[in-house]
């Protein structure tokens, strides 16, 4: 950790061996939701398991807080780190324009293309560059989460925020878009880890921020 | 005989420290699973005290986050006769069948606390007050939600005509099925909070709390406690059944 030092002025644009892909806000964001993201999922299954909407239940071992009411206290505490480091890393997003550089434009075509080369394994990974498909599944997913917060808060707080439950169709529906935004986040997950399994040079960035000095001189 | 009466006797007080101490320890037990222990990889087994505290600090600070959102303004929904669930679940920390029957002809209503008239009250009494009547959705902790239709006294309505301290900070209420639970003031003072006398309908409608039942729109189910017999005006935190085991005190919808 003591090596998340701030990035050097123009370290970003210049093709220097130790150059930063991966700001520092990004890195500290990144894990503190994937933590917060672990404790929500797994609390959040052993909530479902007490009145399961579907004709199955979590495996008791995949879930946090042992009874209900542990595992309520789990969710409405882990709800704050998700949502605090949320709207910091979406501040950030929008004010160092992350978004507008690295996840725009996301063009349709782009995606054809790119999801056509990523089947069939020809999509080159490039450190520091989001292909569209990338694209796709980060937004999408900061989109997801934002769905599991204001789900959550709908069937939280039916009464003082009956306006935001009516717009997700009431309690029970609201309910029921919690469970789907969760299983959209895990469907991430499940992709986002099998991606770094088969493309394991890109774990370290997400530490150091800085791509590995070998694949930088591959790349030029 | 002799043998066993000559044991000293103990009174729930003198151990009431030493319950509520095995009972955290139960709670924690209960909170740190497997799931739990992978996820705090690396802290020492002497850190469970710890996770558990944060657990309750993050509740109280719920409560109060809760109870400075709440509107007293803001009504639940109403639904039409149409929407009721029928039948209306049965739900306690018991099953259907142990539920109590109480007799309403020698029921009464105790009152203690912070109260100017503290005489017992009879059902004939209460249906003598102004009555209400809503359908509203009942919504459990556990996830699931069901609409009822409940009738009775506005709980402000009964809470003025006792002269209740309306500053106080609890209510609390004591329950034949020996259910204990709590709500704050502002809540109990809620257009739609109602001290419900009828119930939903159903084969068997007193095993919804007959005679006497709080029903609190604004709250998950268990802060709505059935079969009450006795209702406490306090500022000492008096707690709950479940609450005490874990669950958020608020628990405001």
């Amino acid at each position: 950790m003591d090596r998340m030092t701030t990035p050097r002025a123009g370290s970003i644009a210049d093709d220097k061996p130790d150059k930063i892909i991966h700001p520092v806000m990004v890195r500290i964001t990144h894990w503190i939701n994937a933590i917060a993201i672990v404790m929500m999922v797994m609390s959040g299954w052993r909530i479902y398991n007490a009145s399961p909407l579907f004709d199955f239940r979590f495996p008791s071992e995949l879930t946090l807080g042992g009874w209900l009411g542990g595992a309520i206290a789990w969710h409405f505490a882990a709800m704050w780190l998700l949502v605090i480091n949320g709207a910091v890393y979406l501040g950030y997003g929008l004010y160092s324009e992350h978004f507008k550089k690295d996840f725009l434009p996301l063009r349709i075509a782009d995606l054809i293309a790119d999801t056509r080369a990523a089947l069939t394994f020809k999509l080159d990974h490039e450190s520091g560059h989001y292909n569209s498909v990338q694209r796709l599944l980060y937004l999408g997913v900061i989109g997801v989460i934002l769905l599991v917060v204001l789900s959550g808060l709908a069937i939280w707080k039916p009464v003082q925020l009956y306006y935001l439950t009516s717009l997700l169709g009431g309690y029970e529906i609201a309910r029921h878009v919690h469970f789907f935004a969760m299983s959209g986040i895990v469907a991430f997950v499940l992709v986002h880890l099998t991606l770094v399994i088969l493309v394991p040079k890109t774990l370290p960035p997400m530490f150091t921020g800085r791509a590995y000095r070998k694949e930088m001189e591959s790349q030029t | 005989m002799s043998l066993f009466t000559r044991k000293k006797s103990v009174s729930l007080s003198a151990i009431k420290p030493e319950l509520q101490r095995i009972e955290r320890r139960f709670f924690l037990k209960q909170s740190l699973s497997l799931g739990a222990l992978t996820m705090l990889a690396g802290c020492k087994l002497g850190d469970e005290g710890a996770v558990e505290s944060v657990l309750k600090t993050m509740s109280s600070w719920n409560d109060g986050v809760q109870a400075a959102i709440f509107n007293s303004s803001a009504l639940a929904k109403t639904y039409t006769s149409a929407d009721i669930t029928r039948p209306f679940p049965f739900n306690a920390y018991y099953s259907e069948s142990r539920a109590p029957i109480i007799d309403g002809d020698t029921y009464k209503l105790e009152l203690s606390g912070l109260i100017s008239d503290k005489k017992s009250w009879t059902i004939p009494e209460l249906r003598q007050l102004p009555q209400a009547s809503q359908i509203t959705r009942h919504i459990c902790v556990e996830g699931w939600s069901a609409i009822g239709q409940w009738g009775g006294v506005p709980f402000k309505t009964f809470l003025e005509r006792i002269g209740a301290n309306m500053k106080a900070k609890y209510v609390g209420f004591r329950c034949a099925d020996d259910y204990y639970t709590s709500i704050d003031m502002a809540t109990a003072l809620h257009p739609q909070t109602l001290l419900a006398l009828d119930f939903p309908e159903g084969p068997n409608p007193k095993k919804y709390g007959y005679p006497v039942k709080l029903r609190v729109p604004t709250k998950l189910g268990f802060k709505n406690p059935k079969f009450i017999t006795a209702i406490l005006v306090t500022n000492d935190y008096p707690g709950g059944y479940w609450e005490d085991q874990g669950y958020n005190w608020f628990s405001g919808s």
